[in-house]
């Protein structure tokens, strides 16, 4: 009955927060102007298909990278004495202190052709960095920002695999790459699948970083949606239609990955 | 005695929340004569004069901002918020006009309006003179960096010369675009016919791969730093960028160009009308227009004001700032369109965007 009573202001706030802007999202897809039902805002849906087929593809990269970069980073955390471990987790943590606009702000001064790679390589007499505006330049920001997001779950779930059982791998003489094959690997899958739902889905639906770091040249989701609500034509209508479809590819595309994990290592959907 | 300590932590930590909430509480309590809720662009005001006004007339600023006309719009329009003061430009004021967003302005607790600029008034957003008082107006023109582009810019024709590739800048948004485009063209901004409509983006299209990038306000950091050459944007803004580096230029475009006003407005809805009309009144006040002028570096629409700051300026600046009837007359301000004409900009331009 107690935990029943701990629950309340919880359900309350996901009612407000999060379950009446899905049904709304919902109503305002089905409906047009005069509030009547339609299927006219997902007709010219196919006209988008590049706009979802980029960021889609993009936000992929930036998640397989956030991998590449995140496992092996959370690993060596991991294996750093409690004390470090601390400071190394202080440190991811530390840019997200700042505004996110801000330190997408500055990779646009230091990625431009006048920027602060560009200066560097220019001491050293090579010619500038020629990757500001271009997709590569959107993936780094990606990359950068939504990191984090991938280190921490794996990382607060690699260090709670129980040494012994590594150990036991040890014992009973698998090798290194076995052990980490065997053991460390499916243990961790849990935290892969969590970081991939927090880095995937919000680098799907990012906006920001394609105006400043894409030069606004190759429109996202993210934009697209924006302009439904924010540009002159202001139909929310379908906007909204476009944020359904984008969410229910996102849940497709996470519903095939979690096969790929056993029942417990499942990705958070909703 | 550990649970002790952790007790005395958390009710520190409850007082200072507290103490913080309290002090913003105090902040926001309405002066003696009631508050006003102003929504303003961004740096676009000198705030000391909002100072000066919660002292001349003891009714509180609720100052806050909004960063395009269409936001405000879209923020007007889900009554996510209550303004007293709004300020958004010509074609967003004639659609809220049209739209019954707007109260009517009792004038008579405006007489500064008698300091306004006739050339300001009953312009075709609003012909009658009834909803809004001119604060600040401008052009757009061609901002260019001379060191990097050696011939004279005269026209609109060079944001769609090739042998700038790569160091051209372009508005990110479906009007301004391709409204420039639509003037290179000699076709009027405001216009709602499809095939003038597909041949600008059939232009802008031609011009993306020469553009480095689609930007807005990222425009003065790439202008200043030498990032890109070239770009369109406001009048008022490139006094701000010459002061970081003064080998730009400027010039309007000899095809003409878009000249706006941004003008004071109540939306229905306001809860304090007379104290709103009181600010509009005060805004309107030739010292401080001054002061704004000072700051922002756009033209504000009482002619007194305007006056004695030309007299402080070099010519140069002056010129930009203030320019001749024979500049104005190549200007055109945006009108507001018919929603299929939105909508049939807002797809072009995404077709743009979403194009390889």
């Amino acid at each position: 009955m107690k935990t029943k009573l701990f629950a309340v202001p919880y359900i309350i706030w996901m009612a407000l927060f999060v379950c009446i802007p899905i049904v709304l999202i919902v109503v305002y897809a089905f409906t047009n102007d005069a509030g009547a039902f339609t299927f006219e805002n997902f007709k010219g849906m196919t006209s988008y298909a590049s706009v979802f087929g980029r960021s889609f593809l993009l936000a992929a990269i930036a998640t397989i990278i956030c991998i590449l970069i995140g496992y092996p980073l959370s690993i060596v955390m991991s294996k750093f004495p409690s004390n470090w471990q601390k400071i190394f987790t202080m440190l991811i943590m530390l840019p997200m202190w700042m505004n996110f606009l801000l330190r997408t702000y500055a990779w646009m001064s230091i990625l431009e052709k006048t920027g602060l790679i560009s200066q560097l390589l220019g001491l050293v007499g090579l010619p500038p960095l020629d990757i500001i505006n271009t997709n590569t330049a959107v993936v780094i920001g990606m990359v950068y920002n939504f990191l984090p997001f991938m280190v921490l779950p794996i990382y607060s779930v690699v260090t709670k695999i129980d040494r012994s059982l590594i150990e036991a791998a040890q014992d009973l003489g698998a090798t290194p790459g076995k052990v980490f094959k065997k053991v460390t690997l499916p243990l961790s899958l849990p935290g892969v699948l969590s970081g991939i739902t927090m880095v995937f889905v919000p680098a799907v639906s990012t906006f920001v970083i394609s105006q400043l770091l894409g030069g606004g040249k190759h429109m996202l989701l993210g934009d697209l949606i924006e302009m439904q609500f924010l540009g002159t034509a202001y139909n929310p209508h379908l906007g909204s239609a476009i944020a359904l479809v984008m969410m229910i590819i996102v849940i497709i595309c996470l519903r095939i990955m979690n096969r790929f994990g056993d029942g417990e290592g499942q990705a958070v959907i909703l | 005695m550990k649970n002790m300590k952790k007790i005395i932590a958390l009710l520190l930590a409850v007082c200072c929340v507290g103490a913080v909430m309290a002090g913003c509480g105090s902040g926001s309590s309405a002066g003696t004569n009631g508050e006003v809720t102003v929504c303003n662009w961004g740096e676009y005001i000198d705030e000391d004069v909002l100072d000066q006004f919660e002292e001349e007339t003891g009714i509180k600023v609720n100052y806050t901002y909004f960063n395009s006309n269409e936001t405000l719009y879209s923020t007007l329009n889900t009554g996510g918020a209550s303004y007293d003061v709004i300020i958004p430009s010509d074609y967003m004021i004639s659609r809220l006009i049209d739209e019954g967003m707007l109260e009517q302005l009792d004038f008579a607790n405006i007489p500064n309006y008698a300091l306004i600029d006739d050339q300001y008034k009953g312009l075709e957003y609003d012909p009658d003179e009834l909803y809004s008082v001119p604060y600040m107006g401008g052009t757009v023109g061609i901002i260019y960096n001379t060191t990097m582009i050696e011939d004279e810019i005269t026209g609109w024709s060079a944001l769609f010369d090739p042998r700038y590739e790569g160091d051209i800048l372009m508005f990110d948004n479906p009007r301004d675009a391709l409204g420039i485009a639509l003037l290179y063209l000699g076709y009027s901004l405001n216009t709602e016919s499809e095939a003038e409509l597909n041949e600008a983006y059939a232009l802008l299209e031609q011009q993306k791969p020469l553009v480095q990038a689609y930007v807005m306000d990222q425009i003065f950091d790439k202008l200043e730093s030498g990032e890109a050459a070239i770009g369109p944007y406001y009048a008022g803004d490139y006094l701000t960028m010459i002061e970081n580096n003064p080998d730009l230029a400027f010039v309007v475009p000899e095809e003409g160009t878009n000249q706006f006003v941004d003008a004071m407005c109540i939306p229905k809805g306001s809860e304090n009308k007379a104290n709103a009309e009181a600010f509009i009144n005060f805004m309107c006040e030739t010292d401080v227009c001054l002061a704004n002028m000072d700051m922002i570096g756009y033209t504000s629409a009482n002619a007194e004001a305007c006056e004695i700051y030309a007299q402080e300026l070099d010519e140069e600046a002056a010129a930009i700032m203030f320019p001749s009837e024979e500049v104005i007359n190549r200007c055109e301000v945006f009108k507001n369109l018919s929603p299929e004409a939105l909508a049939m900009y807002d797809a072009l331009w995404t077709k743009l965007k979403s194009g390889a």
